[in-house]
């Protein structure tokens, strides 16, 4: 890719002004109108459309979220709940400044993983300060496993684990952790190939793998909020519960209440993701667009809009992290030295496809066409007869649906939490960045190479600074080339 | 619905140190982003030097309070110069993207196991220190409808004394020359420059004067509270602190105090009702926390649409446009 | 046109009208400056030299390189290669802030009032070497109070020489577009330049104000400073430049006295037959 990329790069600019000879009394200089522009006009569409969709997504939500409520597996949504307030993702707010709360009991828990699939069976013990035994659990067949506890010290040592599997970590299969009133405390416990001998190599093919997935989702997150930024300027921080809502839309599909095969509540949870980015460009930015106000405040508008739906999805979803009903424990195929599932082979093929279709209708389709002159330059668009405002609306609806498809990828191959929209956002970012703002393929490149140095990060260094590499390497690339790989430096004066 | 109460716990939270300390939070941004217009989504990056440079200097390497508080004040200024030194040449949006990549890496870094021996990890630090020891006073202050133990007074003391002082800082420095030179930058900058000033340094001033004052709140906060953990320190708490700043006015002198107060008075009290509401069975329980940020993302939005400029924002200068 | 030369222009007489012909005291001198964006070559100056004292006019169609050459010979933007001196001393790679402080200083095409600054405000911002601009004694007014009635002293006689008196309190983003051209002027003028580079400053200004602001361009060469200035339309060209410059895709076509330009045969090929508006074609 190279800067032949851009439909409107540098030489098209000059050829752009140069014809200007053709119109008549250009009173400003800057504004000429050019015929290819005029080619990529685009029709008018009825304003009855608005009422139309926000009518279907107020009827999607109501379908989903009625089932969802009352199918929240046997435990009643309170006492779920309360852990949630607490639990160390919990955000800003510190429950002890503004709580005065009665000791509760806390909660120890973890995922046991080995290369992203869930281990089962492993027997933990969990002891107290005073060297009692307080008791033992099993994790289940998604890895995951928890403990209740009283407020307090405790040590938690992994006691049995099946064949072919052992820890990784050299610190041993014992933790300390404590635990406050009504918090959870994750014990975290890393597993690895008992086979750890071949060590490094092995684990490098593996992590290019898990490098290559996580960067193809974020590439497809980061389309959308690459083509948002370019057209409209803004930066999108509500972006990554878009990626967690079509997550959950579908797993509340899938898992729960109608229990559709995944394929189809999939399919269900795209659409509502893109109804729910049609819904927010005309409900709020459009208006405030109309509105004349500023970027900044549009800015803070989406981190409030972040805030607000993050929090929904918490009450609506839960803190736990959960699982799809289709396509678990499968069997691990073996690709030369990288081993992956079927469910993980597919989501893989399936991004990059979609990811090269993206990447060809942006170029050859008029509506791609028109978004990426559009993120050009809005004005000369919108002089040469482009109906920016559809332009923008249809950059939101793909862009949200996109995020929704990456969230659900996300979930088949890891799992489906309300948290890790904001933690995905940052990557995005990240990759939005690196490859320069604003442009979509830039997005794309930036956001692999992003997946790639979190997970090869894990070769050499702690797997919880994964995500710390990750955007460390942004700063580090800016330092070299400010406007990011293919970005293109702005006009002064 | 005992509504005295939830008043109480709102006022109580209005004046109590979390408030102060968001106020100090709130007036380093308002150095950055009110007057010099750097969108610095990395406060939280500098609430958590200070706090971990406090937690450090006690908990893990002994020293006195007083080395303390300046090992949280040199992390600051090293913060700002190492932040600003790559970024602040970028255009203003890399900047915001940078910088909170930046507090997350601090962050994340912080609150890992290998970071441990240092940082406490995910366990986070705690410690004492001889401020309580020196608490003047005997008895808490007693306002009548809201009290507060003896040990908050002073710290609430102290803290509060902080924000007054770099108020007055921040409003002398703005009122000066500098303080042209800054707003000059903030309108822009290649009209800055072509006027002979070093738009390059005085950015990095500004950055250094805003992480400093974020950072003293981080010391605060360390002290205070005798204990420092990652987790105070995501994303949010910018976020929090922008809310601040819009509710009291970008570029106003106290915007950010009132600010503060304002939004911990708020939020307290919404979450005070929740939770009233939670017990007495018209909400399911546990609902206070996720409620108050849903009502906080939906009070900013409206906030920042329907009166940008808070309540001590300049109508006047916000109908221009920036 | 029988002009009434002013006495630094006489000076002039004697340079061939060629492009890159040597002046007698030049104040800039440019060499081989060039600058790329992506295929386009938008500057490519072989050699230029500007006279010290007088008004160079500098012309060509939209798109010419005007604008780029401002940006590079004044820092705000990277050539790709080239050097030029100002007063004898070499300016290549010096920051743009340092250009001004030299005694060289640009406004923009598309104005910058700095909108939420009052105008006396934006007026003493541009003087320089300010005590109070440095952090330190900035917190101590007793050390830059006495510099800033003197400063404050001299922004309002500019702002009485630009008809701006009466607006020194209001927000320079409340001014109309033509006043802010003006205060842009009047502002860059306080940083006491020996040169000062206009871009475009009457776009956009009504005639009436036209008169008034080429009253103030000339009066800025009779108090001895230097000024280039771009601008489409002839007549204001042909009326107040001692000496012009054509510059068409990032060359120099031609240089020379007004009215030897408008004869000459380059210049109305490069007018006529690359872009022109009907203003510059009158
Ligand atoms: N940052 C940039 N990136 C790409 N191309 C640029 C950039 N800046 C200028 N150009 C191109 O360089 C050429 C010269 O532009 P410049 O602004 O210098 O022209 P100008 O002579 O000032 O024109 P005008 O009279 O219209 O102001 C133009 O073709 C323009 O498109
Ligand atoms: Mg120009």
């Amino acid at each position: 890719m190279g800067s032949n990329d851009h439909l409107v790069g540098p030489r098209r600019m000059s050829s752009i002004q140069r014809s200007s000879r053709t119109a008549r009394a250009v009173r400003h200089p800057e504004t000429p109108i050019d015929e290819e522009y005029r080619e990529l006009r685009l029709r008018r569409r009825r304003p009855a459309l608005t009422a139309l969709v926000s009518l279907i997504l107020a009827l999607v939500a109501a379908a989903v979220a009625g089932p969802a409520v009352a199918e929240q597996d046997g435990a009643p949504a309170k006492g779920s709940s309360t852990l949630v307030l607490a639990q160390d993702e919990d955000e800003g707010v510190d429950a002890d400044d503004v709580d005065e709360q009665e000791p509760e009991p806390g909660l120890l828990f973890g995922t046991l993983r080995e290369a992203g699939d869930g281990i089962g069976g492993v027997e933990l013990s969990v002891v107290d300060d005073d060297g009692q035994v307080v008791g033992t659990t099993v994790s289940d067949d998604s890895g995951q496993w928890e403990f209740e506890v009283e407020a307090g010290d405790y040590v938690v040592t992994v006691e049995g684990l099946p064949e072919g599997i052992a820890l990784r970590d050299d610190d041993g299969a014992s933790r300390e952790v404590s635990v406050s009133s009504g918090g959870r405390t994750a014990v975290p416990f890393q597993l690895g190939e008992a086979t750890a001998v071949s060590g490094r190599a092995v684990l490098f093919a593996q992590q290019i793998l898990s490098g290559l997935r996580i960067g193809l989702i974020l590439a497809m997150t980061a389309v959308g909020l690459s083509l948002i930024f370019g057209t409209t300027g803004l930066i999108n921080f509500a972006h990554g519960e878009l990626v967690v809502f079509g997550a959950i839309v579908t797993w509340m599909l899938n898992a729960a209440g109608p229990q559709l095969h995944l394929l189809i509540a999939g399919t269900l949870g795209v659409i509502a993701s893109g109804l729910l980015g049609l819904a927010i460009d005309r409900g709020i930015f459009r208006p405030l667009r109309r509105r004349g106000v500023g970027l900044f405040q549009l800015l803070v508008v989406t981190i409030g809009l972040g805030l607000l739906m993050r929090n929904v999805l918490l009450i609506w979803f839960g803190g736990e992290p959960r699982q799809y009903a289709d396509y678990i424990g499968q069997q691990r195929l073996t690709l030369g030295p990288f081993g992956l599932t079927p469910r993980v082979l597919i989501v893989m093929v399936a991004s990059t496809a979609i990811l090269i279709g993206v990447a060809t209708l942006l170029r050859t389709s008029r509506m791609g066409k028109a978004m990426r002159a559009v993120a050009d330059n809005r004005d000369l668009a919108e002089s040469s007869g482009i109906d920016v405002e559809r332009v923008v609306s249809i950059v939101w609806v793909s862009g949200a649906a996109l995020a929704g498809l990456g969230g659900i990828f996300y979930g088949v191959t890891l799992t489906v939490e309300y948290f890790s929209g904001f933690q995905l956002l940052l990557l995005m970012f990240a990759g939005v960045i690196l490859g320069g703002l604003g442009t979509a393929y830039g997005a794309m490149l930036g956001s692999l190479m992003v997946g790639l140095i979190t997970e090869l990060s894990v070769v050499w260094f702690p797997d919880e600074l994964k995500y710390a590499w990750g955007l460390g390497v942004l700063v580090l690339v800016l330092l070299v080339r400010p406007q990011g790989l293919l970005g293109r430096r702005e006009r002064i004066g | 619905m005992d509504v005295v109460g939830a008043l109480q716990t709102g006022l109580q939270s209005a004046f109590g140190t979390q408030a102060a300390v968001y106020a100090l939070l709130a007036i380093g941004l308002n150095v950055h982003y009110g007057y010099t217009g750097l969108l610095n989504f990395g406060q939280a990056g500098f609430f958590l030097v200070g706090a971990y440079g406090v937690g450090i200097s006690i908990a893990t390497w002994g020293l006195s309070i007083w080395a303390a508080v300046f090992m949280g004040l040199v992390a600051s200024v090293a913060l700002a110069l190492l932040l600003g030194a790559p970024t602040l040449r970028l255009r203003s949006d890399y900047f915001a993207i940078t910088t909170i990549a930046v507090a997350e890496v601090l962050r994340l870094v912080a609150n890992s196991a290998p970071a441990g021996p240092v940082t406490g990890g995910p366990l986070g630090l705690q410690f004492s220190s001889p401020f309580y020891a020196v608490n003047p006073f005997d008895v808490g202050l007693n306002l009548g409808f809201i009290s507060y133990p003896v040990n908050t007074t002073w710290a609430m003391l102290v803290t509060w004394s902080l924000v007054v002082l770099a108020t007055l800082a921040v409003a002398l420095l703005m009122s000066s020359p500098w303080g042209r030179v800054i707003r000059s930058i903030r309108e822009d900058e290649e009209a800055a420059r072509s006027l002979g000033k070093n738009v390059f340094a005085y950015k990095m001033q500004s950055l250094v004067l805003g992480g400093v004052i974020g950072g003293t709140g981080g010391i605060m906060w360390a002290i205070v509270g005798n204990t420092v953990n990652a987790n105070t320190f995501r994303p949010q708490a910018t976020f929090f602190a922008y809310a601040i700043l819009i509710l009291g006015g970008a570029a106003s002198r106290i915007g950010p105090i009132v600010g503060s107060m304002l939004f911990w008075f708020v939020l307290a009290t919404g979450q005070s009702v929740v939770r009233q509401a939670g017990s007495a069975g018209y909400l399911p329980g546990g609902l206070a926390g996720p409620t108050a940020l849903i009502l906080t993302g939906l009070g900013l939005m409206l906030l920042v649409v329907y009166r940008p400029q808070g309540v001590f924002g300049n109508t006047r200068e916000l109908s221009l446009d920036g | 046109m029988a002009e009434v030369r002013h006495p630094a222009a006489q000076a002039l007489s004697d340079v061939p009208a060629e492009p890159g012909a040597p002046k007698p005291d030049p104040i800039l001198v440019a060499d081989g400056v060039s600058r790329r964006f992506g295929g386009l070559q938008a500057v490519d100056v072989d050699h230029l030299e500007i006279q010290r004292g007088v008004i160079t006019g500098l012309i060509g169609p939209n798109g010419a390189g005007k604008t780029t050459l401002f940006n590079l010979l004044t820092g705000f933007d990277q050539p790709d290669g080239g050097s030029w001196s100002f007063n004898d001393r070499s300016l290549s790679g010096v920051a743009a802030h340092k250009v001004a402080r030299r005694g060289m200083v640009r406004t923009f095409q598309l104005t910058k009032a700095l909108s939420r600054l009052t105008v006396i405000d934006n007026m003493k911002l541009g003087a320089t070497k300010q005590r109070g601009e440095r952090i330190g004694p900035a917190l101590i007014k007793v050390l830059w109070g006495a510099q800033e009635r003197e400063i404050e002293e001299r922004a309002d006689e500019l702002l009485d020489r630009f008809k701006l008196l009466d607006k020194r309190a209001d927000y320079a983003g409340e001014l109309s577009g033509g006043q802010r051209k003006l205060l842009e002027m009047a502002r860059a003028l306080m940083v006491e330049p020996e040169l000062v580079m206009l871009d475009e400053p009457m776009a956009g200004v009504n005639p009436a104000l036209v008169q008034s602001l080429l009253g103030h361009v000339t009066s800025l060469r009779d108090e001895g400073m230097s000024v280039i200035f771009v601008e489409h339309d002839m007549d204001v060209v042909m009326n107040i430049s001692d000496w012009v410059v054509v510059l068409a895709e990032g060359r120099v076509i031609a240089e020379g006295p007004p009215a030897a330009i408008m004869k000459n045969r380059a210049v109305i090929d490069a007018y006529l037959g690359s872009e022109h508006d009907d203003e510059e074609a009158r």
